[in-house]
């Protein structure tokens, strides 16, 4: 039972790391469908910056909690930023375009990033300072879930919460909404369409960085690659879960990231992404528009 | 009120609209009728500015447009009901209206005019929170008047509101059209494939063919113009 537990919480922190990214995929997709293959890199990059920020924090005397906050918000600030120019200068031109344009676009762009951060970094693994305190309430289940992994969950249950409230209820929340069911009719009342593309851009690059930097934290070290698997991992997520569907994208995550658990802790690490795939592909055969994804009606 | 003069707009290499030029004086109701394809519903979307014109000039209130996101365009007070009605459709319908408020500063007379298209429509009332997805075709027209309504537009741009619809509810717009343009002093600009009703509801009329106007008269002439007849009324 208790390894039942500790499974399903590092399936949780997985899953629930793994939703942070997939919601900018899915975000993405439903609005300009398009999927931002450069996602990924957004959150290698928000843990590199993090990790700059922090070892020179360190540097000036800062300790524990308020580098970690300090970090994940310049690594925020930064994300946000590629996030946008992403958008600008590799998708906007071809807004118009056949829809396999941007897609080669966002591949060169995610393998320009890569390269970028390799030249300018190192292709080296790079150690990772543990930001996360332990708390001493934790130690009693310490065994099953420690105080990094309460502090992925909580910060990913507030971000995706905070996401929530942000669509449903805010002005721009509903310029975003309306523009992914008719684009034409959001302008028609008056929605400025690009800026909510560059707002849907910044809001799924901050939530990656803050996946990048709570990942770097918890794992310790990071390098110019890790943006690739884990996007592929997230992308999985939210197809899994219908892609352009946002609660979809949270509950395919974490699917996802509790299938890898369980098989990594049941039968073999080296099996998990084959069962992790293997879930996707089942559930392409049987639900083929994902798990809340509904199925695209023609009307005439 | 809207002046356009010898626009010209494009698919790509495609001339849709070939020098055309209309005027809408304040107040009027104008309708535009053509057969199916004859560039009706381009025109509209030229004067948004969602498909801007390559040559020519587009003046709202003297203000040219024709270069002018469409954003800027709404907010000068040109609100369209597009072709299809295009509703939200997974939001209720309230959102819906709220969503026709968008670049509204005035939000304290919102629930006021909430009430109005209520009145004007009571079934709308009867579903505020069903999502617009969910309302059948007429109503569907009358939620996109009414949020076409809660921008508070000095000019209606309706594209075909008649499409699709049985005759009892065509009725029924159409005399909500005129009461919008009475009460309202909304002025209107009637896209049609329905020209009897159309010419019947306006002050004047345009015909269009292939991209081009062929003919411009008051609405009483147009429904005794042969051509007219021969072409559009069937008689």
């Amino acid at each position: 039972m208790e390894y039942f537990l500790e499974l399903s919480s590092s399936g949780l922190v997985r899953g629930s790391i793994y939703a942070l990214i997939a919601l900018g995929y899915t975000m993405v997709y439903g609005i300009i469908q398009l999927i931002n293959f450069a996602h990924g890199e957004i959150y290698m990059i928000g843990a590199f910056v993090a990790l700059i920020v922090s070892g020179v924090l360190t540097i000036y005397g800062f300790s524990g909690v308020s580098i970690l906050i300090l970090a994940a918000l310049i690594a925020a600030i930064y994300a946000a930023a590629y996030g946008y120019t992403l958008e600008k200068i590799a998708y906007r031109p071809l807004r118009n375009a056949p829809r396999l344009s941007p897609l080669i676009s966002a591949i060169g762009m995610s393998l320009f990033l890569q390269n970028y951060v390799l030249l300018a970094q190192t292709p080296d693994f790079l150690r990772f300072p543990a930001l996360i305190p332990d708390f001493e309430f934790m130690e009693p289940i310490a065994h099953i879930m420690g105080s990094a992994e309460l502090v992925i969950l909580v910060t990913s249950a507030i971000s995706m919460v905070g996401l929530t409230v942000l669509i449903k209820y805010t002005r721009i929340g509903k310029a975003m909404r309306a523009t992914q069911q008719d684009m034409v009719m959001a302008r028609l009342v008056g929605v400025n369409v690009d800026n909510v593309i560059s707002v849907t851009f910044i809001i799924g690059s901050v939530l990656a960085a803050i996946g990048g930097v709570l990942v770097g934290s918890y794992i310790g070290q990071i390098n110019f690659y890790i943006g690739f698997m884990a996007g592929v991992k997230a992308f999985t997520a939210a197809v899994l879960g219908g892609i352009g569907n946002v609660p979809g994208a949270v509950l395919g995550a974490l699917v996802l990231g509790l299938t890898e658990a369980y098989a990594a802790g049941y039968i073999s690490s080296a099996y998990e992404d084959v069962f992790a795939f293997g879930v996707l592909v089942l559930i392409l055969i049987l639900r083929p528009s994902g798990l809340l994804g509904k199925a695209v009606k023609q009307k005439v | 009120m809207l002046e356009l003069r010898n626009v010209d707009t494009y698919y790509g290499n495609i001339q849709a609209l070939k020098g055309i030029s209309i005027d809408v004086n304040e107040g009027e109701i104008v309708t535009l009728i053509g057969a199916n394809g004859a560039g009706k519903s381009t025109t509209l979307m030229t004067v948004c500015g969602v498909t801007p014109p390559r040559s020519g000039e587009v003046y709202f209130m003297g203000t040219p447009i024709h270069q002018m996101p469409t954003e800027k365009i709404v907010a000068l007070g040109l609100v369209q009901v597009p072709e299809g009605r295009r509703i939200f459709p997974t939001m209720s319908v309230l959102e819906n209206l709220e969503m026709g408020t968008f670049l509204r500063r005035d939000k304290n007379d919102i629930q006021k005019d909430i009430d109005y298209v209520f009145d004007l429509f009571p079934i709308l009332a009867q579903r505020r929170s069903q999502m617009g997805g969910t309302l059948s075709g007429g109503e569907q027209q009358m939620l996109a008047i009414s949020r076409a309504l809660m921008a508070r537009p000095r000019l209606l741009l309706l594209d075909e509101p008649s499409l699709g619809l049985a005759p009892l509810i065509i009725k029924q717009i159409f005399e909500i059209i005129k009461k919008i343009n009475q009460e309202q002093k909304t002025t209107v600009f009637l896209v049609e494939q329905n020209a009897n009703q159309a010419l019947k509801l306006a002050d004047r009329g345009y015909v269009m063919e292939n991209g081009h106007i062929t003919l411009t008269d008051t609405a009483e002439n147009l429904l005794d113009n042969e051509q007219v007849k021969s072409a559009y009324l069937g008689l």
